[in-house]
């Protein structure tokens, strides 16, 4: 039987540019650019590799988030993924990771699936519990945070590297597993990709195709509330010495005088 | 006042420094109750006690190193139902963030992670983060539940207020799910003898400018005189001169100490994003024109293969 993986990609503001909150303090999705989130390329380009490690395998991408976020969609899918999933609802706009997970796995379900791969953190929220969150949400077993990751026998097998311990990991599937920058670098996408990508199949949901009543998502449906965001005060100028010879000194000095040494 | 579940980070019994700062926050928001996991408690409790845990609630059983995250969520929820608190913090590990997380679902309860800060409010606890690397502060509560909140290392300077401490057995029943992810075998990071790079007074890194694996020791010389903890820029972690563990940037540690050495990093956004909450930072890099500049209280435009080991020798005069 076909190895089903479905691997959950964020479409996020490019992490370059000078990004800013809405008046609704909700990420302000117009003013910079969006992309495929970089972390998630490398969780796309694991999926692809346990595919082509299998006898027969289906990688369809997903993603929650509006009309641009197709963008991300088409990117997987130039990288050599099957076919996607967009689920794009007005009532969505400000949910908070609660609304995502519930929302992911719902449209993970409806699709069907043996593997779900998920990149390490958004490089916009930088939270990086979504995939602990959907593999409790879905009762299936977590293997995260993977530097190395494979599929056999039924099985995911892989290497966490933690600050302590360096751990070896292993689960029966269906399970939900994420991948760290450090797995392996992402393709990029060929010509032929590319084109080939315009044909492959994206699939639109909507709340009301998944089950989901409006009110458990959205700003409203939140269970967190932004407060405050205020820009960082810019640190004041430092002191910027040129070294003829005494820049170690000077530097000494300073960090004398506040008391560092 | 009502309790705060502090979940505890420790290393065979030996508590991390961030528990004691957890323990310092939660102070202003309730009264602290310790959980600690795992063997060692008896031995454990005394530190907590020094840092304000009224009660401690224990559990050992091998679950707990056997399977990954789970069965600390189930002793975790069990302490949480009988305890009724007024919030959880658990530190900002990347294992302490999942098991928040999970707890959170498991309790209906919004989350919130990788808080810098920490005060009381109307409405429930107040979190403080650094957002979109740092060009943002921002403040929120979650909204739905009891509060369940992580808390970055260095975000408090833990203050010792003595209080009972004692230990009370936690029994925990582990859910069919505590046994999904087996870790089949666990081999631990060798001590460098310098401090964890989250958790250092002192970050000294190096990035692209240090040109090499055998320049770094260069770095680590200055890092030692200064009793610091070692950090490289993602470029010199990609070309292979330092471990990933050490790299601090968006895609590695974010770190926060008084005092952040860089020399040879340019301070692109990548970096920026991990550092540029750090109390004092000093810069050493031949461009005057490279962005850390803009971030420096002390910068010295110059070879850091002249100015880093000069530094070094000049501390070490210094400090006899």
């Amino acid at each position: 039987m076909s190895l089903r993986i479905v691997v959950c990609v964020k479409y996020v503001p490019d992490a370059t540019g000078d990004r800013h909150f809405a008046e609704d303090l909700t990420t302000d999705r117009e003013a910079v650019d969006g992309l495929l989130s970089e972390l998630d390329e490398y969780a796309v380009e694991q999926a692809l590799q346990i595919a082509d490690a299998a006898d027969d395998a289906e990688v369809t991408v997903l993603t929650v988030g509006p009309e641009d976020a197709k963008d991300a969609l088409r990117k997987a899918l130039s990288m050599g993924a099957d076919k996607a999933v967009h689920v794009e609802d007005d009532a969505l706009h400000g949910t908070d990771v609660m609304g995502t997970s519930l929302v992911l796995a719902k449209a993970v379900e409806e699709t069907g699936y043996d593997l779900v791969v998920c990149g390490m953190a958004s490089t916009d929220g930088t939270m990086g519990v979504l995939p602990a969150i959907l593999a409790e949400r879905l009762g299936v077993p977590q293997v995260t945070l993977l530097s190395e990751v494979a599929v056999a026998d039924g099985k995911v097998t892989g290497r966490r590297d933690g600050d302590a311990a360096s751990e070896q990991l292993e689960a029966s599937l269906p399970a939900v597993v994420s991948v760290t920058d450090q797995s392996g670098e992402a393709r990029y996408p060929s010509f032929k990709g590319i084109m080939a990508a315009k044909k492959k199949k994206v699939e639109s949901l909507d709340l009301s195709d998944l089950g989901i009543d409006e009110e458990q998502v959205g700003l409203a449906g939140a269970w967190t509330k932004v407060e405050e965001a205020a820009p960082r005060p810019p640190r004041t100028a430092g002191t910027i010495v040129t070294d003829e010879g005494e820049g170690a000194k000077q530097l000494a000095e300073y960090l004398a005088a506040q008391k560092f040494i | 006042m009502g309790e705060v579940l502090v979940y505890v980070d420790h290393v065979d019994g030996a508590v991390r420094k961030p528990t004691l700062e957890l323990l310092t926050l939660a102070r202003r928001i309730g009264e602290p109750v310790a959980v600690f996991l795992g063997p060692g408690a008896e031995g454990a409790a005394a530190a907590l006690a020094e840092y304000g845990a009224v009660k401690v609630l224990a559990a050992d059983a091998p679950e707990f190193a056997e399977y990954l995250v789970v069965p600390k969520v189930d002793a975790l929820e069990q302490a949480a139902k009988a305890v009724e608190p007024v919030a959880v913090l658990v530190p900002s590990s990347a294992e302490g963030k999942e098991i928040a997380a999970r707890l959170a679902v498991r309790l209906g309860s919004g989350i919130i992670t990788d808080a810098v800060d920490l005060e009381a409010g109307a409405e429930g606890p107040v979190a403080t983060q650094s957002v979109f690397a740092a060009a943002f502060t921002t403040k929120s509560r979650v909204s739905h539940g009891t509060p369940v909140i992580t808390v970055k290392p260095n975000s408090a300077a833990p203050e010792a207020a003595p209080a009972a401490g004692t230990v009370e057995q936690l029994s925990v029943s582990f859910s069919e799910a505590a046994t999904g992810t087996k870790v089949v075998s666990r081999s631990p990071r060798e001590s460098t003898g310098r401090p964890e790079l989250t958790e250092a007074a002192i970050v000294v890194s190096g990035g692209r400018g240090v040109n090499g694996a055998e320049n770094f020791s260069i770095i680590e010389n200055l890092a030692d005189s200064l009793g610091a903890a070692v950090g490289a820029s993602r470029a010199a972690v990609d070309a292979g001169w330092y471990p990933h563990t050490n790299q601090v940037g968006q895609t590695g540690k974010s770190v926060s100490p008084q005092l952040y050495v860089a020399a040879g990093i340019s301070g692109a956004i990548q970096h920026r994003a991990g550092m540029q909450t750090s109390k004092t930072i000093v810069a050493v890099n031949k461009d005057p024109e490279a962005p850390i500049f803009d971030l420096v209280d002390y910068g010295v435009v110059g070879d850091l293969f002249e100015v880093v080991p000069a530094l070094t020798e000049e501390i070490k005069a210094r400090k006899g």
